[in-house]
């Protein structure tokens, strides 16, 4: 019989989680245990909305409308937990408090990577959180020069972000093409020149090496020796998934929680969100996301599966989605693109910043990207799903 | 059951779309349209669905 359930996380799954435990009937104990302070809040306009000063940081926090009481939750926040024992079901905490559970979630999500061997200090800044987010914003207030380190999305979130807010913006990437493991080179560099075009100082192909200044930045150098100045230096190269509180647990740990098609990393353990690599039958393996819709999809899943037992398990089957804001662009992309594969465009171009792209490996359709024509994405969306052939998605295209 | 999208927040997804077809749909103009403010109770999971998927939280049920 099912009477306590533990979530470790309390940002988008572990919510989602309990929410769809209370939505399914379960009426026992339910704590959700957060190591922030804060109540759940929902990080994409932290880049944004926030960044820009648009939205107050209240804005982001979830179920404002509803409130907490309806989901009776043990909420536990700003406790990290620090391990697990799965034979005495039990989850320990920081300062030695514990919750005993009949199922567990785990959706203890991932943070961000620092440089390496960089000292922290006044004026470099991390995006990830809340806390971070109202930290930087405030730093950008009285700031005129931004490097952001690392193109992914939030780095060119935040230098859109920056840019609308009048600032000077660099931007370091690694790579000679950001983005382009996993768009292509095409509309990454379509992506790059509209950041050129908005006033950012895109820097390619080239490393930081150091960050100088002592008690507080004062700028970059680069593998090619250059030096930029700068009063805020953010750094967005990507992240690592909190799982160092569960070595030795005997769960299987690698580059997140590994599980089975049902959520489950070991017997009445499941895992969900940015933490987990859950077996993914439309993308054929485990893969680690880290998306939005990722996180919501796997919550809903681990918590179903929780309630109904490995026998009635279902496996877990999704197509990623992710987007990005940035200037006066939407990209949406779904799916799953590898480096070689066939990109053609089948509506708009890149001259307009607004298209629709497909992705071919052999005879399958296997991603789409759009840029403001978010209505083809939907017609996309389901073509994908049911595993569409290439030439039934062109052909699509002709007739609508 | 209600359904109320608030067109304000809406991003245009179209997740709502692909969980409760019968119910959100993308117009012609670009902009999300409610085909049934109150679906039958068969929906429910669909609406549900379309409510906790969506990335602005513009959809809400009123009993």
């Amino acid at each position: 019989m099912l009477r306590r359930i533990v979530v470790v996380g309390a940002s988008l799954a572990g919510l989602r989680a309990a929410e769809t435990l209370r939505d399914r009937g379960f009426d026992g104990e339910l704590t959700l245990i957060g190591e922030e302070p804060h109540r759940p809040y929902d990080r994409p306009p932290l880049s944004k909305q926030v960044l820009q000063g648009t939205w107050e940081p209240d804005q982001t926090f979830f179920r404002r409308k509803h409130g907490y009481d309806a989901l009776a939750l043990d909420m536990r926040l700003g406790v990290r937990a620090t391990s697990v024992d799965f034979r005495a079901r039990r989850v320990t905490l920081a300062g030695g408090t514990f919750a005993d559970y009949d199922r567990l979630i785990i959706a203890t999500g991932a943070r961000v990577r620092t440089l390496p061997g960089i000292a922290p200090r006044a004026g470099l800044f991390v995006l990830r959180g809340l806390d971070d987010a109202i930290a930087l914003r405030r730093e950008l207030m009285h700031s005129t020069r931004v490097a952001i380190v690392g193109a992914g999305f939030i780095g060119l979130e935040v230098a859109a972000s920056c840019r609308a807010r009048g600032l000077h913006v660099t931007v370091i990437e690694a790579l000679p093409v950001p983005l382009s493991p996993v768009l292509g080179p095409t509309l990454c560099e379509m992506i790059a020149s509209m950041h050129r075009d908005h006033g950012v100082d895109l820097r390619t192909g080239v490393a930081v090496t150091d960050v100088v200044g002592e008690s507080r930045v004062a700028g970059i150098v680069l593998s090619d020796g250059s030096r930029i100045s700068a009063d805020v230096v953010v750094v967005g190269i990507g992240v690592t998934p909190n799982t160092e509180w569960l070595e030795g647990s005997g769960l299987t740990l690698d580059n997140g929680i590994v599980c089975n098609g049902s959520g489950e990393a070991a017997p009445h353990v499941y895992a969900a969100g940015d933490v987990a690599r859950v077996a993914n039958r439309w993308h054929g393996d485990a893969p680690r996301i880290e998306h939005w819709t990722n996180a919501v999809e796997q919550a809903v899943h681990a918590a179903e599966n929780a309630l109904a037992g490995p026998a009635a398990g279902t496996s877990f089957s999704s197509v990623p989605y992710f987007w990005s804001d940035q200037f006066d662009r939407k990209i949406q992309f779904i799916g799953r693109a590898r480096p070689h594969d066939e990109m053609v465009i089948v509506d708009g171009s890149l001259a307009d910043r607004r298209l629709t792209a497909l992705y071919r490996r052999g005879d399958r359709v296997v991603a789409c990207l759009t840029v403001n024509q978010p209505r083809a994405l939907i017609k996309y969306r389901k073509l994908l799903a049911g595993g569409a052939a290439w030439e039934a998605a062109i052909s699509g295209t002709a007739v609508s | 059951m209600k359904v109320v999208v608030d067109l304000s927040t809406c991003d245009l997804h179209g997740l709502c779309v692909e969980a409760a077809p019968e119910v959100f749909e993308i117009g012609d103009d670009g902009a999300l349209r409610v085909l049934i403010d109150t679906p039958p109770e068969g929906l429910r999971a669909k609406v549900d669905k379309a409510v906790r998927e969506c990335p602005t939280g513009a959809i809400s049920i009123e009993e």
